[in-house]
């Protein structure tokens, strides 16, 4: 079987509105939650969020832009980014085979900012003033559609939906095209805009959302006691995944392996994770088996690690349960302290810290953790930890409403 | 009322708008898809701006038959 390989990687955060920027924030230690100062979110219980450090529309075309869901405008420029680390060109100077290259991209949500647009616009001023953009502008699948259109895709364009765990069920996904002979090259990753009064209210009904706003940095706590919640957060990344044979006919850089990939289904409950954890470390388990490697061979787990009372002990307890004795040499952290929780763009965000973690042998880390829960078992790092030399694997989780758990296990291999 | 220059004009501003167009290119002899590239659903915005812009109504069946700019500024021009 071949491995699959990262030769290029995007994204846009809030963060940073590159990869670069992205890393260093997290690096740094930096929160990208903000106060939201629109007159909107005024009667709003929760006014904060992760809000893009870069409006993706300055970086696309006016005429452009104003036919693209927000939630496709942060997928365009994370893939655009990626596509061009990866060293290939677009338009005529896109050497790549259109008919093996495929696109594997998700999202959580879909075009909200145009559903509730236009939905006002037929509610305020009639059917006439509706968009005729509209439903391609809100369709989930957009943001995959419109990045096959950039890189003139042909194999494949296809868009999992799976809530939190969208970004990752589109990495699986994008492992398999490659495994399966059906491509040679793959984008992948994840979007999200949702930042708008109605997914706000509706997560703060849920009880989901943290209510810190007068302290939005330190509003993302996973695993401090005072944890309240998460933080919604928008944005988007992308990987660009071929197979080896692939990359090193070309010459490319390569900045890792994207060793295998589990899946598993809590059915448990709609929102809830199922408390015993079963789902969670079956798919960790899965992506260790997959990769073909050992519970000892995980040094880093990046978690979900949202900031919810229940979701983080429940996740703590499952890395333990997979990783076994393993877990003492293990350094997980939880990205989202500092960007916030990006649904169906988290796994795409948290996969590309997984596989800069490794490259650079740092794990960023979690920040506002200044009381830690009771007994979690795992080592949490708050500070910037260095892992060992020598071989290095890794897992990325990714959990969703629905009871979809995906693992995504990375190692050093094949680094050039 | 305006002239027919003065719909032209607006008319380019809009089309500009909608679909980048450069306002220049807008003449009356220019067809909207042939020489304009405009598509179907830049055509719905563009007679949904002309409807707004100019205070007409162009019923879908009047709509198909604007296929230049001319149509469309002398649509407007006997309507206002």
């Amino acid at each position: 079987m071949t491995d699959v390989v990262i030769t290029g990687m995007g994204a846009t955060t809030p963060l940073g509105g590159d990869l670069a920027s992205t890393w260093a924030g997290m690096l740094a230690g930096r929160s990208g939650v903000v106060t939201i100062t629109e007159d909107w979110a005024e009667p709003l219980a929760v006014r904060i969020a992760g809000r893009c450090a870069v409006d993706p529309a300055e970086k696309i075309d006016r005429v452009k832009a104003r036919r693209l869901d927000r939630s496709t405008q942060v997928g365009l420029v994370a893939a655009e980014e990626a596509w061009l680390d990866a060293g290939f060109g677009l338009g005529e100077d896109n050497p790549v085979d259109r008919d093996r290259l495929a696109v594997c991209f998700g999202s959580g949500i879909g075009g909200l900012h145009s559903t509730l647009s236009n939905w006002d616009a037929l509610v305020d001023k009639g059917a006439r003033r509706v968009s005729p953009y509209t439903i391609p502008m809100l369709m989930t699948n957009a943001p995959a559609a419109n990045i096959g259109l950039l890189l003139g895709a042909r194999a494949s364009v296809r868009t999992m939906v799976s809530a939190c765990a969208s970004a990752n069920d589109s990495i699986a996904l994008a492992i398999d095209e490659i495994r399966l002979g059906r491509a040679d090259v793959v984008l992948t990753g994840g979007s999200e805009a949702t930042i708008l009064p109605l997914p706000i209210a509706a997560f703060s009904q849920m009880q989901a959302l943290s209510k810190r706003n007068d302290d939005p940095a330190a509003a993302s706590r996973p695993w401090d006691k005072g944890r309240d919640g998460f933080v919604l957060a928008e944005g988007a990344a992308a990987l660009v995944l071929e197979s080896l044979e692939h990359a090193l006919a070309r010459g490319a850089r390569i900045y890792g392996t994207v060793a295998g990939a589990g899946v598993s289904a809590d059915s448990h409950d709609i929102v809830q994770p199922d408390p015993a954890g079963g789902g969670q470390s079956s798919a960790m388990l899965k992506a260790i088996r997959d990769a073909g490697l050992t519970a000892s061979d995980i040094k880093h787990v990046n978690a979900h690690g949202t900031s919810t009372p229940q979701g983080d002990v429940t996740e703590a307890h499952s890395v333990g349960r997979a990783l076994g004795s393993a877990v003492d040499g293990c350094v997980v952290t939880s990205t989202k302290s500092m960007t916030g929780h990006l649904l169906g763009a988290a796994g795409a965000v948290e996969s590309i810290a997984t596989v800069l973690a490794l490259y650079h042998r740092q794990v960023p880390p979690t920040i506002n953790l200044d009381d830690p829960e009771d007994g979690l078992g795992i080592d949490i790092a708050t500070a910037v930890r260095p892992l060992p030399v020598g071989d290095l694997a890794a897992l990325n989780n990714s959990f969703g409403f629905g009871g979809h758990n995906v693992a995504i296990a990375f190692s050093n291999a094949n680094i050039r | 009322m305006a002239t027919t220059e003065e719909i032209r004009t607006s008319l380019a501003e809009l089309v500009n708008d909608v679909a980048g167009v450069p306002v220049e290119d807008v003449q009356l002899d220019k067809s909207f898809t042939e020489d304009l590239d405009v598509d179907s659903l830049a055509m719905v915005e563009i007679i949904v701006g002309c409807e707004e812009k100019f205070g007409v109504t162009i019923p879908d069946e009047d709509s198909k038959k604007l296929k230049t700019v001319g149509d469309a500024v002398a649509y407007i021009e006997s309507h206002q």
